[in-house]
């Protein structure tokens, strides 16, 4: 067998993503569902702030950048102005659950026909390992440095379920990457994402949950413990809701 | 037609076909029209959940090539600062409305013109500019909105009606603009193509829009630096009776308006007084002030709705110090009457015995 | 020739109305320029509500004038708050059914018309302001009657044409009032 690199990412480039990070696997995910369904030439990344803004320059169809989490009102524009793109936002923990909490939710709650890829590793990446809202209890962080305290910083917010308070979203789904299991699940959560839009369907999203060995301060193979044995307990994995 | 309706009706007569905004006083019928009134013509009008979220949807369906276009008022535009700064980054067209409102803070809801030094100077981080227009009647409102889309997607960058209270509630007779067609909206859009985010074929160029770069930041700035002095050809102003004129009153928008009518009078009676009224206050037509003739020119009157002034900064500027400048401000909300820039004058007028009539 | 009026009264009297249907009138039927501006307060219902209207040959200035040639006050509260304001020589026209206070003004015209009684009579308290709208023009004669009436029927007959009728004969009502004091003031 033969391997090909997906239509969605370009030959020419090597990632910058730190080791061990889940971005370029989600990324290479997208570019090969977008590939499978037939959608590159109508495909358009509204990307959030943060470190998933380095892919801007791997993948081979439409990026725009929005402000620090306003992705979903920026696609919300694109795909009202403009229905036959396909949008997808790609974004943070800290973009889309703590800044852009309030476009996330309404977005969501307005069913608007756009799919949400939402990266969960509890941290702030590119600013250097800073609290976010999904920082796990006790975890430390660079703005917490005793670690995630209940009394001070309340506890993990938990998007899809959050979300999945509202009538409007068709399709809620928490997945990750870790294993080639998980993987392929995470690879068919994001393909029923597009086509709910294609369908005109409304709005889905699919949480990733991954690691940030850099700013968790461990290496790969010990992030990915964590992620399994910490994360998972907090973030369970599964079909939240799907209409 | 009311203001703020008629701002509206030009701008879906510019070809205008998304509008994202949120409520607040007093510019609520901008909003409220389109709602009513962009379905009727294939458009589309969302109530954004903030100023910020509304703002960031004009971003995304402007970045299609679609007319877009928002409006608020003074404490509104400052949250919209964000996504106003987004686009003129990544030179994405928007004509956006200020009906603005006293301040600072919340301020009140009654008509000002505190905005002046935002609006000009400094409408969001990383100092760039727009064309910043400037209406004094319901009229020119009308024709500045619709003339301001052509500025937008000429330069790719956002462009600022600076009206208030009065202007956008007020009633006035207006002739309408016509109607673009179907077609020519169509084709307006179609020009943008190429570099519109709407998704693009393995054998074209792929849109990347960038409101920043990891390089080559300074080289944007310095680009839009250039797009920003071919704007010298877009300078309007209106001179009236300044020729022989031994004291100039100089204002913009309502309060320019006010002006007008004070010198209008005081001609009458025999005053040599005159009157120059920015139309666009960015770019400021200093110009106007370098055609003075400061040997006649005894002094000039600043008339405008802001305590601290603002625009006679623009002033002293232009006057470069070859006359003296007086102010006669209100602020708050609360307005500029003829009468008080009457007496302002006149004080002025009687004051330097030469200037009698 | 410039001149311009303020109306004053509760929210819900008809103020915004009487303003707005005399400038459209204006602005439709005549060559003169005209300006409608209405103040407007935090209040959504109930309230005190004003408008200026200017109507003038040439191009108009501000759209809010601080000295009112014709001051039309519906409510008590209104003539407390603008009196004072009303030009030396101005006409002052008072809704005498609730305004019982003596004008403490010498220095202008003052018109009693009792605008709340007379519309109770007629059946409806809504038609007010139009009673009150036709004898301003009844006695300044800023518009001929005839384009007020055919305005009534264009601008008020669109949701309620049932109405048509008793809104051009409150208008009728108030003008001869209007004109009658006219001919005796002159």
């Amino acid at each position: 067998m033969n391997y090909r690199r997906t239509k969605g990412i370009r030959e020419d480039m090597a990632s910058g993503f730190c080791p061990g990070c889940m971005h370029g696997t989600v990324f290479k995910l997208i570019g090969e569902v977008v590939e499978e369904l037939g959608i590159r030439d109508r495909a358009a990344n509204v990307q959030g702030v943060g470190c998933c803004g380095l892919a801007m320059e791997y993948v081979t169809y439409d990026v725009t950048t929005s402000p620090h989490g306003r992705a979903c009102a920026v696609a919300t524009g694109v795909k009202r102005a403009n229905p036959e793109t396909i949008v997808f936002t790609y974004q943070g923990d800290g973009d889309l659950a703590s800044i852009g909490l309030a476009e996330s939710m309404s977005a969501a709650n307005r069913g608007e026909n756009i799919t949400v890829i939402f990266i969960n590793n509890g941290i702030y990446g590119m600013t250097g390992g800073q609290m976010a809202p999904t920082t796990l209890i006790g975890m430390k962080a660079t703005t917490a440095p005793q670690g995630r305290i209940v009394e001070e910083h309340g506890y993990p917010m938990h998007m899809c379920e959050i979300l999945n308070t509202l009538t409007a979203p068709v399709y809620l789904e928490r997945t990750s990457c870790n294993t080639p299991a998980n993987t392929r699940k995470t690879k068919a959560a994001i393909k029923k994402a597009f086509r709910n839009q294609i369908e005109g369907r409304g709005f889905s999203l699919v949480e990733i949950v991954t690691t940030c060995p850099t700013n968790w301060g461990m290496n790969p193979l010990k992030a990915l413990e964590f992620l399994e044995e910490e994360m998972f307990r907090e973030f369970p994995l599964g079909v939240i809701r799907d209409r | 037609m009311k203001g703020c309706e008629a701002i509206a009706e030009a701008a879906v007569r510019a070809g205008c076909r998304f509008f994202a905004g949120y409520p607040i006083t007093p510019q609520n019928e901008i909003p409220e029209y389109m709602a009513r009134r962009l379905p009727e013509v294939g458009g589309c009008f969302v109530q954004g959940e903030s100023e910020v979220a509304s703002v960031n949807m004009v971003y995304g369906a402007a970045q299609t090539g679609t007319r877009a276009m928002t409006s608020s008022s003074s404490c509104g535009i400052s949250l919209k600062s964000e996504g106003i700064s987004f686009m003129a980054s990544a030179r994405i067209p928007m004509v956006y409305v200020n009906v603005s409102r006293g301040g600072p803070g919340i301020g009140s809801i009654q008509p000002s013109q505190q905005d002046y030094l935002q609006a000009t100077k400094a409408s969001g981080n990383g100092g760039f500019r727009m064309i910043v227009l400037a209406p004094s009647t319901v009229q020119e409102a009308v024709d500045m909105t619709y003339e301001a889309f052509d500025y937008a997607h000429r330069d790719r960058n956002p462009v600022l009606i600076l009206t208030d209270g009065v202007i956008g509630t007020m009633m006035e007779p207006v002739v309408l603009p016509p109607a673009r067609s179907e077609e020519e909206v169509r084709e307006l859009k179609e020009a943008h193509r190429s570099w519109a985010f709407v998704g693009h074929g393995e054998d074209e160029k792929r849109a990347l829009i960038l409101p920043g770069r990891w390089a080559g930041q300074e080289n944007c700035c310095i680009e839009n630096a250039a797009m920003y002095e071919t704007w010298e050809k877009d300078v309007q102003v209106e001179e009236y009776q300044t020729e022989d004129a031994e004291l100039i009153v100089t204002a913009f928008g309502i309060s320019g308006r006010i002006a007008r009518s004070a010198v209008r009078i005081l001609r009458s009676q025999g005053y040599k007084i005159g009157l120059i009224r920015p139309k666009t206050v960015s770019p400021f037509p200093y110009a106007a002030f370098e055609r003075l003739d400061y040997g006649r020119v005894k002094a000039i009157l600043d008339v405008e709705m802001s305590i601290p002034a603002q625009f006679v900064y623009d002033v002293e500027l232009a006057v470069k110090g070859r006359a003296p400048v007086t102010t006669c401000l209100r602020s708050g909300g609360e307005l500029i009457t003829r009468e008080m820039v009457l007496g302002a004058a006149k004080e002025l007028l009687e004051r330097k015995g030469g200037l009698l009539r | 020739m410039e001149r311009n009026l303020l109306v004053a009264g509760f929210g819900g009297q008809g103020v915004m109305l009487f303003g707005n249907l005399l400038a459209t009138c204006v602005c439709e039927y005549t060559d003169k320029n005209v300006t409608y501006f209405p103040s407007y307060g935090a209040e959504q219902r109930g309230g005190t509500a004003n408008c200026y209207v200017v109507i003038s040959d040439e191009m108009i200035g501000a759209p809010v004038v601080d000295e009112i040639e014709d001051l039309i006050v519906l409510n008590e509260p209104s003539l407390d708050r603008f009196l004072g304001r009303c030009k030396k020589g101005g006409r002052l026209f008072v809704n005498s059914s609730i305004v019982t206070k003596k004008i403490e003004r010498d220095d202008i015209q003052a018109l009693n018309v009792p605008v709340t009684d007379l519309a109770l009579e007629m059946g409806n308290s809504r038609i007010q302001n139009l009673i009150m709208l036709g004898a301003y023009v009844g006695y300044t004669d800023i518009i001929p009657r005839e384009v007020m009436l055919k305005g009534i029927e264009k601008k008020l007959g669109g949701k309620r044409p049932d109405m048509i009728p008793l809104n051009q004969k409150a208008f009728c009502k108030g003008f001869d009032i209007g004109r009658e004091a006219c001919v005796k003031d002159n």
